[in-house]
């Protein structure tokens, strides 16, 4: 959709190099790209004027001025500023010394409060301690049984009332109960309101002194727009947040809101909702969050992640065999089951820098459907085949086939880009970098096959 | 509000005998209630936009653009259309087409804003029988509040017969939450298993409803984010299997959109209408601050219209869009 701002920056300032120095009117049509770029990624209009202000100031400096690369160099200075006006690293939650830490969980309407509750329950459960949900929610028709529901799958004990009893009494009764019963964290989830709604903005006012929480989190979607400031500004005064929760960052918004809300309140964004799934939910990184809303990819989160789920020897051992070029249509289909273990594939490609540039990638969009079909083509084959594709022929194309409920022209194309793929491992493995097209000739055609996982370095 | 619920759906033939007199049996109290929300929502809006409203046509010099652009940029139009809709006042008033005058230049601006906003309006279609109307969007933007209301707004106000389909069959209690909706909105629901198939839904809805000679189908549908292609192609599966029983059908598809997204509202209508081709856009909680500006780069880009917008938790606050009303009160009159 957009252009990547570190690419854009630096073929605005390429030819910067070639005269040796970054004049003030080059500095101020890279400021131009990233005032473009951040109020696409929804920054607020205002956080970005001031941001754009200080960066300008920053790379008028001489180290920049006089830098080989001033390109490279003023991305790094934003993505630096970006990083540290998000807070630098990232922040944690208070936790009571005794008894239940109490969490209140805040928001507009929509913005996914319900889901988050269940998630953050999921994730508390994860480390092992017991958790309950208050069902503070009586105004939405179902969303008490939505908790209910939610909160049954996170593990967690949800205390309700049904949707007769004030909110500020149940919120009450709950948190007797969670002392009562010993639980070590409950997390009160009320329902979504304006935040120019006086009468129900009072009643979350009351519901905080009432419980005197450990932490308030105010709920945020990543696609919120300019409105972000004011809705944070107002949730600040009533309920005086802590936290932030970004919610629905699975999307492609850039998530310009969190910068935004960061900015203005000052408050630290703690955890990301990243998927339907109730384990989509982790801690905030504020510098990879920069990076996104840079369009600079999201290197570290994916390593992370391929680090969750591949085994260490066995990518050694992979990797090997890459270099060797003796790699297997049986390894592919291992590390394919693998790479799809870390999510759905198109999540995994917005993480990769540089995919954003690369258009046929990019509307290449992963059909999950079709990596089935691979496995299953993979699967009808003996191993004989697996190891080595060479020997596949007119008649084991179609046992194939018909073994997989695919066509004889589905099992040729994959052979034929495997072996394509096995050329491009080859030089990978060798410390080569695949150029654009050879990337977008496995994921062009028609035929999606996974490339292989990013290299760790 | 200048444009009505009948005047924004297309019955066909149907004569909606009951539907005047309906009307005619609203409350006084009702329409008290719609006054007073009226007037606090002209209020919130007045606060927040004091800065451009009234002087900023005072004098005009660059400044004057520049203002105007940050106020666009500020309820959410987005860079793009901000700068067309800008140039082409800038170049209308030096050129001198436009007079060089605070009221001139304000009532020109409402104007293009206005236009930007009516691309490709057309009435909500409910000629078939029954009519089919899906409801898709992304998750929280008000589907399913939507279309209870909706529901309501047909039936209570216009005299037809509504059938329900819960197609959400994925969040937790979304059917509960119809359910309490059909009932408010007196129309049949039909649903199906947690977790069942959203398509075998909506085909039992659209089965109920011919057995019933109902006038119209509205399916709900689960939200779902647009970058998940399994789960649009989940939606254009639900589409396909409506398509089966009528081939015209659904008759009217549309999108909720939030009025505090941001520019990534323009990728969610881009994206659902190549899945499902939407034929609106319904603007949801327009009664907070946020001016839903996204509405306007959406209608600009896309050609898609906004056919109806929320502005409160009654069922009254679903209306009719009014483009002349929504520019001004984008730069809030």
């Amino acid at each position: 959709m957009f252009d990547q701002l570190s690419e854009r920056l630096q073929s605005t300032l390429s030819d910067v190099r070639s005269r040796g120095k970054l004049s003030e009117s080059d500095v101020d049509s890279a400021m131009r790209e990233i005032r473009l770029a951040l109020l696409e990624a929804d920054v607020n209009f205002k956080v970005v004027k001031a941001f754009t202000k200080t960066l300008k100031e920053r790379c008028l400096g001489s180290d920049v001025l006089e830098s080989l690369d001033p390109g490279q160099q003023v991305v790094k200075i934003v993505n630096e500023e970006l990083a540290s006006l998000m807070g630098g690293t990232g922040s944690e939650l208070a936790m009571a010394s005794s008894g239940p830490t109490v969490i209140l969980m805040a928001g507009l309407q929509g913005s996914g409060k319900t889901t988050a509750c269940a998630k953050l329950a999921q994730f508390f459960k994860k480390e092992g301690k017991d958790v309950a949900l208050a069902a503070c929610d009586v105004y939405r028709p179902a969303a008490v049984e939505q908790l209910v529901t939610m909160g049954g799958r996170a593990g967690a004990h949800v205390y309700e009332r049904g949707t007769d009893a004030d909110p500020v009494e149940i919120a009450t009764w709950a948190l007797e109960q969670a002392r009562s019963e010993r639980r070590d964290v409950l997390i009160v989830d009320t329902a979504g309101r304006l935040h120019i709604d006086q009468d129900l903005m009072a009643e979350l006012g009351n519901i905080r002194k009432k419980t005197r929480p450990h932490d308030v989190l105010l709920v945020v979607d990543a696609m919120t727009g300019q409105d972000a400031v004011g809705v944070a500004e107002s949730f600040a005064e009533v309920a005086e947040f802590d936290g932030v929760v970004m919610t629905k960052l699975d999307g492609d918004a850039r998530g310009g809101a969190a910068l935004s809300v960061k900015a203005v309140t000052g408050k630290p964004i703690l955890f990301a909702s990243t998927g339907e799934k109730i384990e989509d939910f982790d801690k905030f990184h504020p510098d990879r969050m920069a990076q996104r809303i840079l369009g600079m990819g999201d290197v570290l989160s994916l390593i992370e992640k391929a680090e969750q789920q591949v085994d260490e020897d066995e990518a050694e051992a992979l990797q090997e065999k890459m270099r060797r070029d003796q790699f297997t249509l049986d390894d592919f289909l291992k590390q394919m089951k693998q790479v799809r273990k870390m999510g759905p594939l198109s999540g995994i490609i917005g993480m990769l820098p540089g995919m954003g540039a690369m258009k046929q990638l990019k509307n290449a969009d992963v059909d999950e459907k079709e990596l089935d079909r691979v496995q299953a083509i993979i699967l009808s084959m003996t191993p004989q085949e697996r190891a080595n594709p060479g020997l596949i022929n007119g008649s084991r194309r179609k046992r194939i086939a018909a073994g997989s409920g695919t066509k004889v022209q589905s099992v040729k194309q994959l052979v034929k880009q495997f072996d394509q793929m096995r050329v491009l491992m080859k030089s990978m493995a060798n410390g080569q970098m695949p150029t654009p097209q050879q990337m977008a000739n496995l994921a062009g055609g028609g035929q999606r096959t996974p490339r292989p996982k990013a290299r760790r370095r | 509000m200048a444009t009505s619920w009948q005047e924004i759906v297309d019955l066909g033939s149907r004569q909606p005998g009951a539907a005047v007199a309906v009307q005619e049996e609203a409350p006084e109290a009702r329409r008290g209630v719609f006054r007073r929300l009226k007037e606090s929502l002209s209020k919130s809006r007045q606060a927040l936009t004091e800065e451009i409203s009234a002087s900023l046509f005072d004098r005009i010099d660059d400044e004057t653009w520049e203002l105007l652009e940050e106020a666009l940029i500020l309820a959410d139009v987005g860079a793009p259309t901000t700068a067309a809709v800008v140039e082409k006042l800038e170049h209308e008033v030096e050129s001198g087409a436009v007079p060089m005058d605070g009221v001139a230049v304000r009532d020109r601006l409402i104007e293009i804003l206005a236009e930007v906003a009516n691309t490709g309006r057309a009435p909500i279609d409910l000629s078939a029988e029954p009519a089919v109307l899906m409801m898709v969007g992304v998750n929280g933007t008000g589907k399913t509040t939507t279309i209870g209301k909706i529901a309501w707004h047909l039936s209570r106000e216009m005299g037809l017969s509504v059938v329900m389909a819960a197609a959400d069959t994925y969040r937790a209690a979304a059917a509960e939450q119809l359910e309490t909706w059909a009932e408010r909105a007196g129309a049949e629901l039909v649903r199906g298993e947690a977790d069942s198939d959203p398509g075998a839904v909506a085909y039992d809805a659209i089965n109920a409803a011919r057995a019933r000679g109902a006038d119209v189908v509205i399916v709900d549908t689960a939200g779902r984010l647009h970058t998940q292609s399994n789960l649009m192609e989940e939606l254009a599966k639900v589409r396909r299997v409506i398509q089966k029983q009528i081939p015209d059908a659904p008759h009217e598809t549309l999108i909720s959109i939030d009025a505090t997204t941001g520019q990534n509202g323009l990728r969610q209508a881009k994206v659902f209408s190549e899945a499902v081709e939407v034929d609106g856009v319904v603007l949801t909680k327009l009664d907070g601050t946020a001016r839903g500006g996204i509405a306007l780069a959406i209608a600009s880009d896309l050609g898609i219209p906004v056919k109806l917008i929320g502005v409160g938790e009654t069922l009254e606050d679903l209306r009719p869009f009014d483009p002349a009303d929504y520019a001004k009160a984008l730069l809030a009159e």
